[in-house]
């Protein structure tokens, strides 16, 4: 019923490179185990039992920059933070990519004052915004589905 | 005011010319800087406030003059008695003694008082920021300090905004 019997006994699939690089990284892609804030909480309840992120490939969450592909920046990054912050993501192996999580990452959120970044992506190149205060799980799953979606289109001519 | 306090402030005001304030059975007694640290020695040493529950700074600037008051909340274990300090600061940017050397935890306390306000203890021996960046310039919660506000993006000026919004790069 599925491609082996169309295939028969073959056992060849042919496909580009870039398409099969591409879903490989998109199934394994492991986050990095960090939070800053109120947001995290609804993190850790997307990988937990009732929203399983593990069904995407993510059930490891890094506790090492050194082993991760996605920062998901869950929360508001103060002042003091964004060093920090962009230290993590610099030690991150390519391919990397960021999530900002909730309105506080994307944007300063209700915070508009002189300790809180307003927008992590004046530290660090965000590919998927997340919306929302905090965003639900299903929110950060559709974050994360979004940025796999792109990641499957990425081009090979744009890995270098 | 019950007895204890009432002997605590009559020996401040003897020998320090503390002024006793009270707001709803709270008694609070103003020390002039000078006193401060002899006061704190005195209330810990001989009527039991063994531990300095917190210190703050409240700034009256522009409405009042000094600006700022520095406040000490001491706390009694063993007669479960509250009591607080308020010294009065001249100046834009005072200094005062420290009294980590009768309450070691003030170290932090103080050091939070200079990131924010700018008051300098004398006799601190780590006087650092402690919540802001050590290159940050300027004391965030005074009120004379910039509020610094962002303008916010929204759909008719969004593009005007990200033109000078800066972003990072890989």
């Amino acid at each position: 019923m599925g491609v082996e019997q169309k295939l028969g006994n073959m056992g060849v699939v042919t496909l580009k490179l870039e398409q099969v690089v591409n879903w490989t990284r998109t199934n394994s892609m492991w986050p990095m185990l960090f939070g800053l804030a109120c947001c995290a909480i609804e993190m850790m309840s997307a990988q937990a039992a009732h929203f399983d992120m593990s069904r995407f490939g993510m059930e490891l969450m890094r506790a090492s920059p050194r082993q991760s592909d996605l920062m998901i920046v869950a929360g508001r990054v103060s002042r003091k933070m964004a060093p920090v912050l962009r230290r993590l993501y610099d030690q991150m192996p390519d391919p990397k990519w960021v999530i900002s999580m909730g309105d506080c990452a994307s944007c300063g959120g209700v915070f508009n004052n002189y300790a809180i970044v307003p927008g992590v992506d004046e530290v660090v190149p965000v590919d998927v915004y997340v919306a929302g205060c905090p965003p639900r799980p299903e929110a950060l799953i559709h974050g994360i589905m979004t940025l796999h979606e792109k990641v499957r289109g990425e081009k090979i001519k744009d890995w270098a | 005011m019950n007895e204890h306090i009432q002997a605590v402030s009559e020996a401040l005001q003897e020998q320090f010319a503390a002024q006793v304030m009270e707001f709803r059975g709270q008694t609070s007694l103003l020390v002039p800087p000078e006193h401060i640290l002899a006061a704190c020695r005195i209330l810990r040493d001989e009527f039991d406030f063994d531990m300095l529950r917190g210190q703050t700074v409240v700034d009256y600037w522009p409405q009042q003059e000094p600006r700022f008051h520095l406040i000490y909340l001491l706390y009694s274990l063993p007669r479960h008695m509250r009591l607080s300090l308020r010294s009065p600061l001249n100046g834009n940017y005072p200094t005062i003694a420290s009294v980590e050397s009768v309450y070691p935890n003030a170290n932090w306390h103080e050091r939070e008082v200079f990131d924010m306000f700018g008051i300098r203890f004398e006799g601190h021996t780590d006087l650092r920021r402690i919540l802001m960046p050590f290159d940050w310039v300027g004391h965030p919660l005074r009120k004379d300090y910039p509020l610094g506000y962002e303008e916010v993006q929204f759909s008719f000026n969004y593009d005007e905004i990200d033109r000078r919004k800066p972003y990072a790069r890989e």
